[in-house]
């Protein structure tokens, strides 16, 4: 097995460990995949802010040695504007999970897209509320059981992506916890690029969700994970219905815009 | 203090102009009535000075954002009416939980729910003390006058960041859409009260021995905010003795500074037998009553105006108490503060709501009709 080179450590904040993760949570890999990202945009550590919502993955906020700021349940987003308007020179990585992202704070996603301040929305979709002990969120997919949806949800899921493209999101990208060098070099990506940008990580919930569904424990849903994703390039000469099950990776759109920040600041002659 | 020729102004307009003097230079806000004119006067004014102006997608992310831009240093304020007020009650609980200055106006309008939009009530004083779950520490101001409007907007920011502890401005319709004449400082830097800029290596944010400046993200203190109970450092517990102490500890600030929140004006005579506890708009109908009965007939009539509502003036309701032989409490509501006066008075003078709730103001005659009875 490949051992990543990173110096993880040095960003974690290790006397608040250990996580309050359950066994085989995808959280931790795409907590190190965010910190590696963080490594090779080569920032000052005293520039970098974590903002997170309310949920499992918005936990790592406190174990990241960075400013960090835990917010109220889906506003993350809402404060990450107003701090990175106030200081457009601190560099926001937001972390979401797929209910505090597309649920209550869905509203707050939709504009941050319309905006396109220059946030990294790294949003961990383990299809769950997990916090809560398994609820379906707006990102389970359809006929999955959740604690709420005993028989399995009846609702429609979002496509986060296709929900950020359609508010004007110009970065989009789509990784896995199965498969984190991609992850990470999406996130890094994501940090360069000049504008909003989401980076939707799936991650297993072998507890709340895995469980429920019988997908297995943490190998197996992480295993899956990697068999059912295909990446954009690869994607791109395939035909639609052999599209149908797969999760697309990579960078699924990037659009050079005019960030917001920097058009407020010339506007009024302080760019 | 250097100070121009009057200007006239609307209650809204001397709100931002307050702000503006007081340093704050960041507002997010979403459009409500009776309270658009702050974000408008705001949008107008911010760019010229350097500041943000930011339009919010709604009345939560508003208030998120406040709390964002105060993390960042900036002083901040927002502004809304009744139903945004009860929309931002979870993040204005965050910054007292967080200790992050930032002022909150709510323009009192008629509810609840919709209501009147257009039309004055004073119906959000328990809102203002409550509204946010848990026990919690907040400062409310109530002005009754557009030049009161300007200087307790700037006493909210001064003190907003002196005890890193949001503060309530309660306008009410009529104070914020009157036109009145107000003096407005040349020299705004005057306004704006410095907090200490010294910061210990070991900088701790929440520092048990006491009030500690926020320092702002980006200058190397690697602290973490979270509206969860936390250390000293900000870092998330669950263990009673911390969480108990940290409530105590946020409490005890108001009460230290006790002198420097808890504002009031009286007028009248020196030993009253009846006087009117009021604030807000009602004040300026108090006051012509009292114009009347003292400063015309020399009747043993006063007023307490209370400039702040929160923490409520407990003391001066006491002293009063046991001068007075009644207290009119008139306010337009269905009796808020009025609850809270009894519960001062302690028995020792009557205390006589007067209510009107149906979007007027309450007249000099209502209340001169009952405190005739006692004068005769």
């Amino acid at each position: 097995m490949a051992v990543i080179e990173s110096s993880t450590q040095d960003y974690l904040r290790t006397k608040k460990l250990p996580h309050i993760w359950c066994p085989g949570c995808g959280n931790g890999i795409v907590t190190a995949a965010l910190i590696r990202a963080i490594e090779r945009a080569d920032y000052d550590q005293s520039d970098v802010v974590i903002v997170s919502g309310i949920g499992c993955s918005s936990r790592a906020a406190g174990y990241l040695n960075f400013n960090t700021l835990h917010t109220t349940h889906g506003r993350a987003l809402a404060f990450a504007t107003g701090l990175k308007m106030a200081r457009p020179e601190l560099k926001l990585f937001v972390i979401m999970g797929d209910g505090d992202c597309s649920a209550i704070g869905g509203n707050h996603f939709i504009h941050s897209a319309r905006r396109n301040l220059d946030l990294n929305a790294v949003v961990v979709n383990n299809h769950i509320y997990g916090m809560t002990g398994g609820q379906h969120s707006p990102l389970t997919p359809t006929g999955k059981k959740a604690t709420t949806a005993p028989g399995g949800t009846l609702e429609r899921e979002f496509n986060l992506l296709d929900l950020a493209k359609g508010a004007g999101a110009t970065f989009g990208a789509r990784g896995t916890a199965a498969q984190p060098r991609q992850l990470e070099q999406l996130i890094a990506r994501g940090a360069n690029h000049k504008g909003f940008s989401v980076i939707e990580a799936l991650s297993p919930c072998p507890i709340a969700y895995g469980r429920k569904n019988k997908l297995g424990g943490a190998v197996d849903m992480l295993r899956d994970m990697k068999d059912s994703s295909i990446s954009v390039e690869r994607a791109a000469g395939m035909e639609e219905a052999d599209l149908k099950d797969k999760k697309i990776t990579g960078v699924i759109y990037n659009y050079d815009v005019p960030e917001y920040a920097e058009v407020y600041y010339r506007s009024i002659g302080k760019d | 203090m250097p100070e121009t020729k009057p200007v006239l102004m609307q209650g809204n307009e001397a709100c931002a102009e307050g702000a503006i003097s007081a340093g704050v230079r960041f507002y997010a806000g979403y459009p409500i009535t009776p309270s658009t004119e702050i974000a408008e006067r705001m949008a107008a004014r911010l760019p010229g000075l350097g500041g943000v102006f930011i339009q919010m997608e709604d009345e939560i992310a508003s208030m998120a954002a406040v709390i964002g831009a105060s993390i960042g240093g900036k002083r901040t304020l927002t502004a809304t009416s009744g139903p945004g007020f009860s929309l931002k009650q979870e993040n204005i609980g965050y910054a007292v939980m967080a200790e992050i200055p930032c002022v909150i106006v709510n323009v009192q309008r008629m509810g609840p729910s919709t209501g009147v939009p257009t039309a004055p009530s004073q119906g959000d004083v328990m809102q203002a003390r409550w509204g946010t779950h848990g026990d919690h520490p907040i400062i409310v101001f109530s002005p009754a006058s557009v030049y009161e409007t300007y200087y307790l907007t700037i006493a909210a920011v001064n003190l907003s960041q002196k005890l890193r502890q949001p503060v309530i401005l309660l306008l009410d319709e009529v104070i914020g859409h009157m036109r009145e004449k107000v003096f407005i400082p040349e020299d705004s830097k005057l306004m704006v009260e410095k907090a200490s800029d010294k910061v210990p290596a070991d900088y701790k944010p929440y520092d048990e021995k006491g009030l500690t400046p926020l320092v702002p993200f980006g200058f190397g203190h690697y602290y973490h905010v979270t509206g969860l109970f936390h250390d000293q450092y900000g870092f998330p517990t669950g263990d009673p003795l911390q969480v108990e102490r940290a409530q105590d500890r946020i409490h005890a600030k108001l009460d230290k500074y006790r002198d420097e929140v808890v504002l009031t004006n009286y007028i009248g005579h020196k030993e009253p037998r009846v006087v009117i506890v009021t604030y807000g708009c009602t004040v300026r109908s108090a006051r012509a009553v009292i114009k009347k009965a003292y400063w015309q007939n020399r009747q043993p009539a006063g007023l307490l105006s209370l400039q702040t509502l929160w923490p409520f003036p407990a003391k001066e309701i006491e002293t009063l108490a046991k001068q007075a032989d009644v207290i009119l409490v008139p306010e337009m509501n269905m009796g808020q503060i009025v609850g809270e006066v009894e519960r001062h008075v302690k028995g020792e003078a009557e205390v006589i709501p007067i209510n009107r709730y149906d979007g007027e103001m309450i007249s000099p005659d209502q209340i001169s009709e009952k405190m005739g009875r006692w004068l005769s």
